[in-house]
């Protein structure tokens, strides 16, 4: 394994196919169960796409694959034109750009909110450097920004773990924020969240697209509605169906696995 | 915008409140244990014992290995059971030293180590070259156990070895380590181990200034141990491991390796735990496998349980406590020692999780509202 470190800085991601995200026929499976079964995805530059699928579809363990979580048994996985995701360490793939944020909110419970921001900022992260670092002023501007758009500037010396479940979930939006990746992968990001929240959010990931990409896991359709970007939805490892949330509504194959239950 | 020097963060990581205690404490290690020693005749009720000098020193000595388990375990999540093999890597590595400046004065007036004799060795082993310098000697104290630590968590944490199976490993670590140094083929003196020392520098070992230096010496390396201690738990690298230690999953897709900063803090750990070794060796007057016994081991971390973990000062008390415990205990009644170590530690573990600081921090808590009600 090379440090995250060690390794230069990656260089831009290639997009010169204005594609960032491309999965070719991953498949993956457990003690013979296939989660993922040659799995085909293409995930534009600048795209807000929701992914949708009755529980157990691979929607997780697409992410997992992704981010170097869980490694495919075979198929293709690159970010841009030249980055091959299935070499890579977790640590690498964040370097690289591609930020998750966890079905089960996924915070440093013990540290303050400042704190977790903090450790999320997009910066060098070897261990020699992070001897050595201290907060200037730019960053602490930068963490004090994001606490105000995830409305927690007032919770910023609280404990994280004794932050609400929905609290919680906008930390961990926080700390995506905070690492500035070109990808972002979201998986149920507003499950737990009250209404009102919910709308926030997706106008926050509105905001997002187009500068950043955006793959959104999620079961709630009125989010999806409020998104509204292209869906694809997985059924038993593979795409069911993609197009715009009408489409796939109405998508007779869909609507007998997902939608009609 | 201008940068505080590096120099300057470092020390004010210690608060000015942690900067009064250890003046205090250098005032009496450094001072007044040193002049009650040396300048008060024995009989007078000031007089500070050998037995007493000797008997803080090794506690000095623990207090820093308890402050090292600390840093690994109580700030990174990371238990180990087999400190106490750094602990007497460190101590055989100056003991060699030690051995060579008995010189022809052992029991068989020869060059080489009385043990080397017995076993009819005609020349030192290779890896004896250089022992009979102070210099080569504190090399050793500083290299071998950080070595064996670096290699031995590279390939732990590499593969990603956690929680109670690496607990496990170690301590099948110190045991393998322990084996090993019994065997008289080795070259350490077998189960004896080192003992019999003579001088340091050519100056007499047990000669009540030495005592005092030595004494000295350990005194200012825990003091050095906490200050390093607090400037790392409080930068950036020690809050990356208070994050692995909550959600190492998390810290890996944020970006950061952990197994780098697992390794740093680790090594470092083994480090202090072998000048440790180094500063005790010379003080008790022997070194031998049994230092390496997985209930050494365990000893260590019931040191900093007790006293509580993640606190730094915690750890150094915890250390005295069950010390001065065993001291007393060994004399008065030796049976029973083990027994009041294992009920201490059930104690610790149902009631005091955060050892006696945090008794002590609830406690104050605890007053303070109290106070607050009535106001
Ligand atoms: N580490 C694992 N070991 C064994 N089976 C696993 C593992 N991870 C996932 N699975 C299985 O793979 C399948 C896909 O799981 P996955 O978590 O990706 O589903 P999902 O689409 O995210 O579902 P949900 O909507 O419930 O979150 C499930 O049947 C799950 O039990
Ligand atoms: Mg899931």
């Amino acid at each position: 394994m090379s440090d995250s470190g060690h390794m230069l800085i990656p260089d831009e991601v290639d997009l010169s196919h204005n594609v960032i995200l491309y999965l070719d026929q991953i498949s993956v499976s457990f003690d013979g169960f296939k989660a993922l079964n040659d799995l085909t995805l293409t995930i534009d530059a600048g795209e807000l796409r929701c992914i949708i699928g009755p529980n157990g579809a691979g929607k997780t363990t697409m992410m997992d694959v992704i981010t170097g979580k869980t490694r495919a048994d075979k198929g293709k996985a690159f970010f841009g034109q030249t980055i091959n995701l299935r070499e890579m360490t977790e640590p690498e793939i964040a370097h690289a750009g591609i930020g998750r944020k966890f079905q089960k909110p996924t915070i440093f419970e013990n540290l303050t909110v400042f704190e977790n921001l903090e450790l999320a900022m997009k910066m060098d992260k070897r261990a020699r450097t992070s001897l050595f670092a201290w907060l200037d002023d730019a960053g602490r501007d930068k963490v004090l920004d994001v606490l105000r758009q995830i409305r927690l500037d007032g919770e910023s010396e609280r404990q994280a773990g004794l932050l609400s479940h929905g609290q919680k979930q906008w930390l961990e939006i926080g700390m995506l924020l905070m690492q500035d990746p070109k990808l972002l992968l979201l998986d149920e990001p507003v499950a737990g969240m009250t209404d009102d929240e919910t709308a926030r959010t997706g106008e926050l990931f509105k905001s997002l697209a187009g500068k950043h990409s955006l793959v959104v896991v999620e079961h709630d359709m009125a989010f999806i509605e409020q998104l509204g970007g292209k869906v694809t939805v997985l059924h038993e490892g593979s795409v069911l169906a993609e197009g715009s949330l009408a489409t796939v509504q109405n998508d007779q194959r869909v609507i007998e696995v997902y939608l009609g239950r | 915008m201008n940068r505080t020097p590096f120099i300057v963060r470092f020390l004010q990581a210690t608060p000015k409140s942690g900067w009064i205690s250890l003046a205090v404490f250098a005032l009496l290690t450094l001072v007044i244990i040193p002049v009650l020693h040396l300048a008060v005749a024995e009989g007078s009720a000031f007089h500070v014992s050998s037995y007493v000098v000797t008997l803080v020193g090794k506690i000095l000595c623990y207090a820093i290995v308890a402050v090292a388990m600390d840093l690994i375990w109580g700030y990174a999540g990371i238990l180990s059971l087999g400190h106490g093999l750094f602990f007497a890597l460190g101590g055989y590595a100056f003991g060699m030293y030690l051995m060579r400046q008995i010189g022809r004065d052992g029991s068989y007036k020869a060059d080489l180590p009385d043990f080397m004799v017995f076993l009819d060795w005609k020349e030192l082993p290779w890896y004896w070259t250089g022992s009979d310098s102070f210099i080569w000697a504190a090399v050793l104290v500083l290299v071998v156990p950080a070595l064996v630590a670096f290699a031995f968590g590279f390939f732990a944490f590499r593969s990603r070895i956690k929680g109670v199976y690496f607990s496990i490993i170690t301590q099948a670590m110190t045991f393998a380590a322990m084996l090993l140094f019994f065997r008289n083929e080795t070259g350490f003196g077998g189960n004896n181990g080192f003992t019999d020392f003579k001088r340091i520098l050519g100056h007499s070992i047990t000669s009540p200034e030495m005592r005092v230096t030595l004494f000295g010496l350990s005194a200012l390396m825990l003091m050095a141990t906490l200050v390093l201690g607090r400037y790392i738990v409080t930068s950036k690298f020690g809050r990356v491991l208070a994050a692995i230690r909550d959600a190492e999953s998390r810290v890996m897709f944020l970006g950061y390796n952990p197994l780098y900063y697992k390794l740093a803090i680790w090594t470092l750990s083994a480090l202090l735990c072998g000048i440790a070794g180094a500063l005790y060796v010379p003080q008790v007057g022997i070194i031998n496998p049994g230092e390496m016994s997985t209930a050494n081991s365990i000893e260590i971390a019931i040191w900093v349980a007790v006293g509580g973990r993640a606190t730094l000062i915690g750890p150094v008390i915890g250390a005295a406590i069950v010390n001065l415990s065993k001291s007393f205990f060994t004399q008065a009644f030796p049976e029973y020692w083990l027994f009041f170590l294992g009920a201490l530690f059930v104690v610790v573990t149902l009631w005091l999780p955060n050892g006696v600081v945090g008794l002590w921090q609830q406690m104050r808590q605890q007053m303070q509202q109290k106070r607050r009600a009535k106001a």
